[in-house]
């Protein structure tokens, strides 16, 4: 069975190389319809096929910007992603994200910081994780309370309605977001974006995670927009974030290659399948995925307290983790073919 | 003694040139890690890729950020044929709503 592993020609690891290729397709599926890189879904899964971390993180990222390219791709053909608002987001992204970066080892110098980071993402997740499930229930108050009324509830109403109080400040420049359908002031992208960038920043990570909800309950974007410009995004410092590792040296091009042949499978039935889940949907199960982070957060910080749990913890995490992206990729793939089948069949009885 | 004196100045200027360098081997005041691919069991274009690694970062970033979003968009493509001939249509979303 010796050809199932390769040797990593850079770090000089023998890997499983069908497991790069399920990795791909999971987390594939999973960013394509979420609109996030996924890097704490991929970079213990590559840690765990046997990739030193320092390397996990730069193939991560490297493969991560090839992915969200071809998301983007599809993305785009749907009318799906705002490119004005993508690119006035950048400007906040980048330069939230460096005072984020800069603050961090400001705090290093201070002392230990780890801990007080993976609290601050705890905190942010279930912030994150409240407001999504908020939003369903006050969507769903309405709906019943328009049924009651014998009416039907506005296809394009929400539940929180913050977005509406932010659109309401009108400092010039003015901007249209003809895709995303919001008239604002361009100060409020740039603010949101710079708030995700910085919040990355410190704790370490892509953003997508924190820009897919900023989007849609900061912004105003429509759940499909969202996901399409967070993508557009993450393809951007995907790019930068590969550049940068890779010119230190801790990329490994020929597994971020084997990832994108799996993950570009699974763009693609994940980008397919926005087309035929309701926006509502996704919401639900963004923030599903949002609660497993969470606990699968706890299960590392409960060492702290009792480090004889650490090896159990560590292995409920990385279950957790791979339960999390089999089941979510299962739930998409599953909704991709049935949707496909119906527009398919419609198809063929039209004739 | 001609050739002696030729051997001398020859390792005095090999000292010189390469002084510097074996500075910077030895370590130093905080020199980073220097991760070096080991190529010995690799062969054709492994073996190529893992010594541009060892030669020269900067170009192994460049041919790292031209060959990521070259695959991505090659296997978009491949996708986009597979999608239309199985019959699915790439251009509309019909739904509509938040």
């Amino acid at each position: 069975m010796d050809w199932l592993y390769i040797l990593m020609p850079i770090s000089g690891v023998t890997i499983f190389w069908p497991g790069l290729i399920i990795l791909g397709v999971g987390v594939g599926i999973i960013g394509g319809f979420f609109g996030m890189g996924g890097a704490w879904m991929v970079t213990p899964g590559l840690n765990i096929l046997g990739f030193p971390m320092a390397f996990a993180i730069g193939t991560d990222i490297a493969h991560m910007a090839g992915k969200s390219l071809i998301s983007t791709m599809r993305h785009g053909k749907f009318g799906n992603v705002d490119y004005k608002l993508g690119l006035i987001m950048i400007v906040g992204t980048v330069a939230g994200f460096e005072v984020g970066a800069q603050m961090i080892m400001w705090l290093e110098r201070l002392g230990s910081v780890d801990k007080v980071v993976r609290y601050i993402y705890l905190v942010l997740l279930a912030f994150i994780a409240w407001m999504v499930f908020h939003d369903v229930a006050k969507r769903r108050a309405k709906q019943r309370a328009a049924a009651a009324a014998g009416q039907e509830v506005d296809k394009l109403a929400t539940g929180i309605e913050w977005h509406k109080t932010l659109h309401k400040i009108k400092i010039p420049p003015m901007v249209h977001l003809n895709v995303a359908g919001i008239y604002c002031s361009a100060w409020l992208p740039i603010f949101v974006s710079f708030l995700t960038g910085w919040l990355a920043g410190i704790l370490g990570i892509g953003g997508g995670l924190i820009r897919m909800p900023a989007l849609i309950y900061l912004m105003g974007c429509p759940t499909h927009v969202a996901v399409g410009t967070d993508l557009f995004e993450v393809m951007i410092s995907g790019l930068y974030g590969a550049g940068s590792y890779t010119y230190k040296g801790r990329t490994e091009l020929v597994a971020a290659i084997i990832m994108l042949i799996g993950a570009a499978m699974g763009a693609q039935v994940g980008s397919v399948a926005t087309k035929y889940i309701k926006g509502y949907g996704i919401r639900i199960a963004f923030g599903l995925a949002v609660i497993g982070c969470i606990i699968s957060i706890i299960l590392k910080l409960i060492p702290n307290y009792f480090p004889e749990a650490k090896a159990a913890t560590d292995i409920m995490a990385t279950w957790l983790i791979n339960g999390l992206v089999v089941a979510l990729s299962a739930y998409i793939t599953v909704k991709m073919v049935q949707g496909a089948k119906r527009e398919i069949a419609a198809k063929k009885a039209r004739g | 003694m001609k050739a002696l004196w030729k051997k001398m100045i020859v390792a005095v200027t090999a000292m010189f040139l390469l002084m510097p360098m074996a500075a910077f081997a030895a370590g130093g005041g905080g020199a980073g890690i220097v991760i070096v691919a080991d190529t010995r069991k690799l062969s054709g274009l492994m073996a190529w890729w893992s010594n541009m690694y060892n030669e020269s970062h900067l170009y192994f970033t460049l041919l790292t950020i031209i060959i990521i979003p070259t695959v991505g968009v090659i296997f978009g493509v491949l996708a986009d044929i597979v999608m239309h001939f199985i019959g699915i249509d790439l251009k509309h979303r019909d739904l509509a709503e938040h």
